[in-house]
Parts: C-alpha cells; structure tokens; sequence
C-alpha cells in the first residue's frame, strides 16, 4: 500500500442520485431476468444475444467477455479499486483498458454477470449499451477540465448524451453500432472525426458557444472521415440535432447486409448534401415539439459535478529535478495544466514487453492510491490504452514518477513509437484473423532504445487483428492489419492514417508481411522517414508530403527507381 | 396462433387480413401499402375501418394525408432485430398525428415490448403463451426514463424538477 | 472435430462421443466428412438442452504424433492465449 492514511478523495464528477442509481439497478434485474430465461431455454441464444450485448457480453475465443462502460473516461479511485476487486474475484486477476475508453475482462463466466452488474452499480458503474446496435459508451478529451486548451469542459454534455442515449427507446435496435465523441479543443486527442457522431463544442463569430456536429465517420471494413452536419447547433437544440441525425440513421440505413449498415455508408451513399437536409427536416419538427429542449439551468446542473477542483495557489510552477530518467518521462508523459503548479501526467501501459493497456488487479489498486495521493481521486482513460492523472502538483511529479516506476508503467513513451495502440486480437476475439498483441510487444521491443524514439519522435503505431479495425489501424501513422492467408497470420502496412484534427484515412502499402518478418518492415519504413525527414517534419508529415513508393520500395526491399 | 394484446387486455382482431390478390370482404379489413396504393379509391369509400400493414421499409409518410382515414396501422418486424418500425410509430404520433391503433406484428420479443410502448405502439400481435402477465411486466421492468417519447411519460429531468 | 462453448460459463469444449471434453487431445475426431456432419447435426439437435453454444467443425492434422488444429485460432482456442501462457487450459485451467 502507498499510504494507508491516505483517505480516498472523491472527484469531482458525475454522481448518482436515487434516479440513476434506481434505473441502473433496474437494469441489473432486467438482465438477471433474462439471463435465468436463457438458461432455462425460454430464450433461444439468437434472442438472448442482442439483450446480452446491451448489456455488454461477448462470447469470445475462450470464454464470455464483460466490456464496462467508463463514461468519458473519468474513473474514480473506489471506481478503480472495484474494477480490480472484480478482476481478483470473477476473472484472472487482470484488465484491459480499449479503445473507446472502456474496460474489458476477458474470462467472464454468464452465470456471475448479475452478481459483477450489482458489484457495480454500488460503485456507480455499469454496461450498458458498451455492445449491440445502439448508441455506444460517449467519449471524451482526457485533458477535459484540465486543459487551458478547451472552450469548456466536454464532460457535462457527455453526461447529459449518456443520459439521453440510455434505453432510448427508437434507437435500442439500429441497424449497426453507433459511437458518439465529444470535444472541446482544437487539438483532437478523442479522434472525433472517426465517429459515428461527434460534437465538438465551438464558438461562433458573435462569441455564442454552440456545438458543432459532425457525423459519418468510422473505422471497420470501409473506413471514412466524418461529415460536417452542422456548423453550430446552439446549445438547447443540441438533443433535438442529434435526435433527428438518429431517426434518419434508423429509418433510412441499410438492413440487408451487416457490412453496409454503418451511418458512414449511408451518409457515403445518399452524399453528406442530402443527408444535411434529411437531418434538418426531422430536426426542425423535433425542435418545434420542444420536449428534447435542453434548458441552460440543466446544463448548468449537470456543470456543477464537474466543477474544477478547488487547485492549491502558492505553487511553485518549476517541475523538481529529479534525473535524467524523470526528466525523461517529463518530456513525453507530462503536459500543461490550466492551473498554476499543477500537470497533467500520462500512465503509459506500454512498457515495452507489455500487453498494451493491461493492468493487473494490483497495478489497478496502486493506481487507485496514487489517484487518491496526487490527483484527487480521479484518473482518464485515453483511447489509445493509456491512463492519465488529471490534476497533480508540479511537485509531486518525482514521487508520482517513482511509483510509476515500482508498477512497471514509467515508460516514458507517450506518443513516441512504442505508445503502441493493440485491439485483443486473434489471442482473444471471435472475429480475428491474426494476433495483435506479440506484434506490439516485438515492435515496442525493437524501438525501446529511448535516444532511438526520441529521434523518431511522434509515430502512432496501431495494430488491428481483423478488418473490424478495432485497434484503430486506418487512423495510424503506421496501421497494421492482421489477415488470415490460408490459415497463416499475415500483417498488412498501411501508412498516414491520423486520429488527431488532420485526421485522416491510411492507405494500404500492399501485400502483408509473415510475422517475423513485419518488425523488420517496419523498421525499414522508420529508416526511410529518419533519411527523407525535413526539420520539424514527423514520420505522418514526411509521408504525406513525399507519398508511398520510398516507403514501400524499402518495405519490400525492392530497388528504388531512379 | 396469434392473440391480440390491445391496452393491456386480450382482444379481439376485427380486421381480416387481405391478401394483395384477394377480393375485399365485408367490414374492417387490412391491406398491405401496394393494395392501398392499387385500390385507394375503393377502400377510403368504404364505411368500414381499414387498416394497412407496412414493412419496415415502408415509410407511413407514404400514406400521406391519407394516414388517419385508417383505424390501424400495423408494423411489421421481419426481424426483432431490424428496428426501423420504433422510429414510424414515432413518426406516425408525431408528425402525422396519428391517433388510431398502431399495432406490432412479427417477429419482436417481450424485451422490446416497453420500448414499442414507448415509441406510441398500443397493441401486439403475440405468441399464444405470451400473457398478459407478461405484458404488465414487460412495461414495469423500468420503472422510470431518461428521454421523452410518444408515452408522455415523464423523464427523470421533470422528476427531478417536481421533487 | 466439433466444437462449442458451455453456456453457462463459456469454456470451450470439444465433442467426445454423446458428450463434450474440455481439452482438444480427449476429442474425438471424424475421419470423414459423413461422420462430422452426423456429429454436428446432433450437436444442433442438443442446443435445447441449453447447455452449449455455437457449435462447429474444425479440421485437425497429425503433426509428430500429436493432433493439431489446422488454423491459428483453433491452436489458440484449444491452449490459450499467447500472451498470457498462465492462463487458459494450457495452464491447466479448465
């Protein structure tokens, strides 16, 4: 234990009142129920799946898969210290955080799910909506409310989408998935273009904040950028916008092939022109209703959770010297915070060797004490695997580093080459066709030479084990796709692909490479970056300015034309 | 075999289903959208009700001004997992101000009975075993809501306002 | 050979006569393709019983003596997974 004086510190964030936390029990029962109607046969697994998917549950490769929903990624630390009782107690002692922010176990057994739901619902927690064909688990900044960066905190509107979208009644059976982001910054750091909808809160030019809505955008079999739906929604429509955006995803989409059934695909099919109009027509009517109207005092209701935290003056703003190793990992995993003498701090759980975003029962639980210790309760889960200490104190960053440190998770890598984003892959999930997971514990091994990332700088690696692209690979500098060639596991390059504000879709090098084959390939494409670099240019902005041919003629060890 | 579940009760179906190809018989009658569209004439002179059965892909707004001359509407789901239909009950006691039967037929399980409530469904065709039993505990599940819908029931936001 | 997950816990298991095994080695293998759709008819006739899930056939080879799964995933789903080689029935949990 880190410190057993310490007392457990109580974030500022969302909390349930007898309503959420009677509705959430309610659910618990609801699935109890139809898990008993499972078992007893009165529900057939072809009816029972979607309802256990609502409610988080996949059948895996090796057993049942829980998915908990981590709303905007905010978790606090009796939220985390549960998730590691339920990791010791249900499953193998361990987690894996993904990529839209959740938290997967992998060796879930069905009949122990109503007991894990009632677990956390006492700890304000659940699963719903996580999985199925409704309107996934909301994601956000995770510098929101601390970064100087924002118009203002995302999270407020997140919750009120959260409440909005649970057990909504049109949209339980979609036709496809649908996920929702919200941003406050220029900097996109939630990847709201890649999303089925996103909001990104701006301000006009007479300085009114509004949303911005955008929608389409996905990864998967055919990958695309989302469209803008509108350019300002003022803030009490924003319900009835997204309202309207939903409708006509759910009367107008595709029912008769599951691979055509995204909102990128309809939106790609009657052109972003129509789509807009379809929208504002369902959304002026919704408007003129006025039951979805959003009042300002709920907005400002709903604010008031995350109000900032009352942050210490007098600081010093110096960060201590503490080696050469702290100043290290200060150099990529520690950013500017909005409030004098304190930091943002990023727990990379890409050690190099490590299955990225996985922690173990304990590593949760040191976590949760150094969330109480130094960052007032409150930890972030990234999409990219990683966790963040939102508000510390500048001078307790040494401290911090030196338990990072006893955990294993002081890589200083945030954003570096080994800050490697890996879906479960073919070591875990039902749909995958190659293993994710060796391949970025062998690449993060072949670049963990610190002055080697430091020279390469920012080069997002992402690695999907099929083309359901959970692991993000048409949004990585360097993607790669895991497929099946005739039963043998090959892995596909794709380069230039950006989950950030230049977002962007890569684009497939050609043919994949064997398994022991791809880290050398790789490799080869680092060097020609590291040869054809200008200054200031990152592996993405090399690319994109000189194309593919170099990177591939080195990747295929091909001579290069003339 | 089928019942008829309508306001929480077992009923009698007065409608008689007719097939695209078939003449109509007396009293109510149920058509499809294209024996509508082929014989509109005949049937809004009719002094009968009439109902029509959509596929999920058939937009009520297809039936025009035509749509509260019907006395029910049924909607279909080829497929419980295909959920196209929660969206034109919505559109049909919203924008069109339907104010007739709209009735769910198909394939549907007692889980997505509240939501179809919800939505402005107010009868279901249904399994003989499906009682209505099952019916009041399907709407009881959840005792309260997040979001408005066709049911005016109140959200958690208006209770949250009246406590 | 025919596979499924158990429903109420998910394990995997491979088909042993009118029965199911928890490891690849003690599952019976069909020499023909008569006999493998014989088995898994009779294994869909079984999903009443609500005791298994998804069941299907998988092709399997002699490799040294030994039976092996012909695909990745099936060598994956009989032992374990790769990256936690403590876990899983090739660490003896099943």
């Amino acid at each position: 234990m880190l410190n057993t004086l310490v007392k457990p510190a109580q974030p500022n964030m969302y909390r349930y009142d007898e309503f959420d936390a009677q509705f959430v029990g309610e659910r618990v029962n609801q699935f109890a129920g139809q898990v008993a109607r499972r078992l007893s046969g009165e529900l057939t697994e072809d009816q029972f799946k979607p309802l256990r998917l609502m409610n988080g549950l996949y059948l895996q490769l090796h057993a049942y898969m829980l998915r908990i929903a981590v709303p905007y990624g905010t978790l606090s630390s009796k939220q985390m210290r549960k998730l590691a009782h339920i990791a010791r107690t249900y499953d193998k002692n361990f987690g894996h955080f993904t990529t839209r922010t959740n938290l997967q176990f992998n060796w879930i057994k069905l009949v122990d799910v109503p007991k894990i739901l009632r677990e956390l619902a006492d700890v304000e927690m659940h699963c719903i909506q996580t999985s199925g064909n409704c309107v996934r688990n909301i994601t956000a900044d995770q510098f929101a409310g601390a970064t100087d960066e924002e118009i203002e905190d995302p999270r407020p509107l997140a919750e009120i989408l959260r409440q909005w979208s649970s057990l909504h009644p049109e949209f339980v059976f979609l036709a496809r998935k649908f996920k929702i982001a919200v941003g406050a910054t220029e900097k996109d750091r939630a990847a709201l273009q890649w999303h089925d909808m996103a909001v990104q809160i701006v301000r006009n030019s007479e300085g009114r904040v509004g949303y911005k809505v955008m929608a389409g955008g996905g990864m998967g079999r055919t990958p695309y950028i989302a469209h803008v739906m509108s350019e300002f929604v003022e803030r009490e429509d924003i319900l009835a916008y997204l309202e309207a955006v939903l409708r006509v995803y759910n009367q107008d989409s595709r029912r008769d092939n599951i691979h055509k059934q995204r909102i990128k695909i309809l939106i790609n099919a009657i052109g972003p022109e129509e789509m807009r109009r379809r929208v504002q027509r369902e959304f002026e009517e919704l408007k003129r209703m006025g039951t979805l109207q959003l009042p300002q005092e709920e907005l400002d209701r709903i604010t008031a959770y995350f109000a900032a935290p009352k942050f210490e003056t007098g600081l010093s703003d110096t960060i201590p010297d503490a080696g050469a190793d702290f100043a290290n990992w200060v150099k990529t995993n520690v950013h500017k915070h909005k409030a004098s003498g304190y930091a943002i701090a990023t727990i990379t759980l890409k050690t190099p060797g490590q299955v990225p975003g996985d922690a173990t029962a304990e590593q949760m639980e040191t976590i949760a004490d150094l969330m109480d210790q130094f960052s007032l309760g409150e930890v972030r889960v990234t999409h990219e695997q990683n966790l963040v200490l939102p508000h510390v104190r500048k001078k307790d960053l040494p401290a911090i580093y030196a338990k990072l440190k006893e955990l294993d998770f002081a890589s200083p890598n945030a954003g570096l080459i080994t800050d490697i984003i890996a879906c479960p892959g073919l070591d875990y999930c039902d749909l995958a066709n190659a293993r994710s997971i060796p391949i970025a514990q062998k690449l993060a091994k072949r670049f963990e030479n610190l002055d080697r990332q430091h020279q390469i700088g920012e080069l997002k690696i992402k690695i999907s084990g099929c083309i359901n692209a959970c692991g993000h690979h048409h949004a990585g500098h360097i993607g790669i796709l895991g497929v099946d060639k005739k039963g043998v596991e090959f892995y596909q390059l794709v380069l230039g692909g950006s989950g950030a504000e230049d977002a962007s879709v890569g684009t497939i090098m050609g043919p994949g490479f064997g398994e022991h084959e791809i880290a050398d390939a790789v490799e080869r494409v680092v060097n020609v970056y590291l040869a054809e670099r200008k200054t200031g240019e990152r592996f993405l902005d090399t690319y994109r300015r000189i194309g593919m041919e170099k990177f591939k003629a080195a990747a295929y060890q091909e001579a290069v034309a003339a | 075999m089928t019942k008829l579940i309508k306001s929480g009760a077992y009923a009698q179906d007065v409608f008689a289903p007719v097939a695209d190809d078939a003449a109509l018989p007396e009293g109510a009658v149920i058509v499809s959208l294209a024996r509508f569209q082929k014989d509109r004439e005949a049937l809004l002179a009719r002094n009968t009700p009439i109902g029509v059965r959509l596929q999920s892909s058939e937009n009520p707004e297809s039936l025009g001004a035509d749509v509260n001359h019907f006395s029910l509407i049924a909607l279909e789901f080829p497929k419980f997992r295909d959920g196209r239909a929660f969206s034109w009950a919505r559109i049909l006691r919203t924008r069109l101000g339907f104010t007739g039967e709209i009735r769910a037929v198909g394939d549907f399980l007692y889980d997505q009975v509240n939501y179809q409530h919800r939505v402005g469904f107010d009868a279901w065709e249904v399994p003989d075993h499906f009682t209505i039993e099952m019916f009041n505990r399907a709407l009881s599940e959840m005792t309260n809501v997040y979001q408005p819908s066709s049911d005016g029931k109140k959200t958690i936001r208006e209770l949250r306002a009246g406590r | 050979m025919l596979t499924a997950n158990r429903l109420r816990d998910g394990d995997v298991l491979y088909r042993k006569g009118s029965g199911w095994v928890p490891m690849l080695a003690d599952g019976d293998i069909y020499s023909d393709q008569a006999g493998a759709d014989a088995a898994l008819a009779a294994a869909n006739a079984e999903l009443v019983r609500n005791e298994f899930v998804a069941p299907y056939l998988f092709e399997v080879r002699e490799v040294s003596g030994k039976i092996v799964p012909v695909k990745e995933r099936e060598i994956i789903r009989a032992a374990g997974p790769t990256v936690h080689p403590h876990t899983g029935k090739q660490a003896g949990q099943f």
